[in-house]
């Protein structure tokens, strides 16, 4: 790429389209001005990309936000439980198969407010991270999600989630226990929930084993946290042949949390201490919970039909499409 | 940097449903075009379902000359100004070019059996069947019509999963067409998924299994996570049979396996069972549930 330089300040992603462009661009200005042939429509529109591509910010920050995210010493539920919920008290499984580390759940108070909390957990010893599968849940982790939605519903506590997971957990069993129907049904579930729902993607939003905690009332992320469809390397795999194109996947998906303010996909964006989150677990937390605190009140004032309404619309009206004219 | 898990659909035929050439794949029996056209794509000798196109599952289903799409103005567009060896856009101008289709979701009103029934047929030619806002978008139209109309709604998946080319946009296609399923049954009216080789990923995630009833075709293949992912994953090999129908069957994840040339009598018994006897005169299509 060394003897084509693309424009500076441009996303590596964008770079090889940019350089076609600019060779296209060349060509067509060099061709003979031909009787009935006229390219200015084509030249225009390779002049509007190429301005389109120049507006793209800088190559590093969405691997940058990937790092973070997947940072081992980031804050996940458990600490911000412990900085934030004094009186947590945690329960167990989903009644049907057994307790999945990878999700915590429970009844607690936040300001004053009993709430019930549920959250992945990756663990942060090497021990701690196996026992919690990476904090990928299986059925019974969704499972148990839904029971403990389901029973914050019944008494009327909000439910606040903490969405930091790579992706559901891969694996024969929980496939074969019914992994699919669980994520769809947690989905299901807190599609409906009567109470006030938050969620906030605190590190690794993966997939659809992030969306099966994170359909809320709300939905923040932290400034370094990422959402995505699919891993940046699982993408690099399929679509750029090569996992190491990871960095190049993680732009194009658009999955920081500036990009996904921008899409309109998440609520509010939740800065983070200097340096990232890890560096101050406290006031990482002090700030989430503030933040969760805020919109709780704030839902609360809805009546339980307005809340489920907007709800229900906000999913209903995402996606981008365009309508073709008839011909 | 580790080599990193795939998510990946293993494509066990074309994914154009271009049948095989003399023999069948599975029984090695001779096979000719027009037998297996004759039979919907399944072989005659051993009962293997060879894909088929969105086309012919709404011949398949729908009764002859009942069939009004829904939706079909909507197109996709890139909102994410994606691009990896292609740009995004290219790669659906050649699926569209290819398929003849709009989207990987075909949705139409039509009638199955004489009753009205609100069904969306995909077709995984289109870059593998994969959920964007299009395909969500169709979804909650036809559902909303089921609702509108006092219809059941039925949908034949096969998908890859979400499509990746939309980004979160696709993630949350999951959320919108569970949100669209809930708004059917919040009706009363019933919902039956049937799945198609293969149906995995956010699909498999999503509308298709929170459905009242899912039927799922013989031999095909259903998984959450690909193949691949799980062996890395876990260092476990995968018997070859892994998330195909009769073994989802055996796990208790789906109602009934169906055999294709049986699928259309079939759902039409469920429907009945489910809300009542059709409607008397069978191709008027008139009355409501």
């Amino acid at each position: 790429m060394a003897e084509q330089s693309p424009p500076s300040g441009l996303r590596k992603s964008y770079q090889t389209e940019a350089i076609r462009l600019l060779k296209r661009l060349q060509e067509l200005r060099r061709l003979p001005a031909l009787t009935g042939t006229n390219y200015s429509e084509e030249i225009k529109r390779i002049q509007e990309r190429l301005e389109s591509l120049r507006n793209r910010s800088d190559s590093a920050v969405a691997w940058e936000a990937v790092q973070l995210a997947r940072h081992q010493d980031r804050p996940q539920t458990l600490d911000y439980i412990a900085h934030m919920i004094p009186d947590f008290l945690e329960l167990h499984g989903d009644r049907l198969h057994g307790d999945d580390g990878a999700v915590v759940a429970g009844l607690g108070t936040l300001n004053g407010r009993r709430i019930a909390l549920i959250g992945h957990q990756k663990g942060h010893s090497l021990k701690e991270r196996q026992e919690r599968s990476f904090g990928m849940a299986r059925p019974e982790g969704y499972r148990k999600a839904m029971r403990v939605a389901r029973l914050a519903e019944k008494f009327g506590l909000p439910v606040v989630t903490l969405v930091d997971t790579p992706g559901a957990y891969p694996g024969r069993d929980a496939e074969e226990g019914g992994q699919a129907g669980a994520i769809a049904n947690s989905i299901r579930v807190f599609s409906v929930l009567r109470v006030p729902t938050v969620a906030v993607v605190i590190g690794e939003g993966g997939s659809g084993g992030a969306l099966a905690l994170a359909v809320a009332d709300r939905v923040f992320m932290l400034e370094n946290a990422v959402y995505s469809v699919i891993s940046p390397e699982g993408c690099a795999a399929l679509l750029w042949r090569d996992a190491a194109e990871a960095p190049r996947a993680a732009e194009a998906l658009r999955l920081t949390a500036a990009d996904l303010y921008e899409l309109g996909l998440i609520d509010q964006i939740i800065p983070e201490p200097a340096g990232g989150a890890h560096n101050d677990h406290r006031a990482t937390a002090k700030r989430v919970m503030r933040q969760v605190h805020l919109a709780l009140a704030e839902l609360e004032r809805l009546g339980v039909e307005e809340r489920l309404r907007l709800r229900r619309e906000k999913y209903l009206r995402m996606g981008r499409y365009t309508i073709a004219s008839p011909k | 940097m580790a080599r990193y898990v795939t998510v990946q659909v293993t494509r066990k035929e074309p994914p154009t449903g271009a049948a095989p050439a003399e023999h069948c794949k599975k029984c090695q029996l001779p096979l000719s075009k027009e037998g297996l056209e004759q039979s919907w794509q399944v072989c005659p000798h051993c009962g293997y379902h060879y894909p088929l196109r969105a086309a012919l599952r709404l011949a398949l289903l729908a009764d002859s000359g009942s069939v009004t799409f829904i939706g079909e103005e909507l197109r996709p567009t890139d909102p994410l100004e994606f691009f990896d060896l292609r740009p995004y856009t290219e790669r659906l101008a050649e699926a569209q070019l290819e398929t003849g289709l709009t989207e990987a979701l075909v949705a139409a009103r039509c009638s199955i059996a004489g009753r009205p029934v609100a069904l969306g047929v995909m077709d995984f030619g289109f870059m593998g069947g994969s959920m964007g806002s299009v395909v969500g978008e169709r979804f909650h139209r036809l559902a909303r019509l089921a609702v509108e109309e006092a219809m059941p709604l039925v949908v034949v998946a096969s998908s890859g999963g979400a499509r990746m080319q939309e980004g979160l946009l696709s993630l949350m296609q999951m959320a919108k067409t569970v949100a669209a399923a809930e708004i059917v049954s919040e009706a009363g009216l019933p919902y039956i998924a049937i799945l198609t080789h293969p149906t995995t990923g956010g699909v498999f995630a999503s509308f298709a299994t929170v459905a009242d009833l899912i039927l799922a075709e013989p031999g095909a293949v259903m998984q959450f996570a690909g193949t691949r992912v799980i062996e890395q994953t876990t260092r476990e090999k995968l018997p070859p049979d892994f998330g195909s129908s009769e073994k989802q069957l055996v796990h208790g994840q789906i109602d009934l396996v169906v055999d294709r040339r049986e699928l259309k009598a079939r759902l039409t018994q469920c429907l009945d069972l489910l809300v009542g006897g059709r409607v008397a005169d069978a191709g008027g299509g008139e009355a409501g549930g």
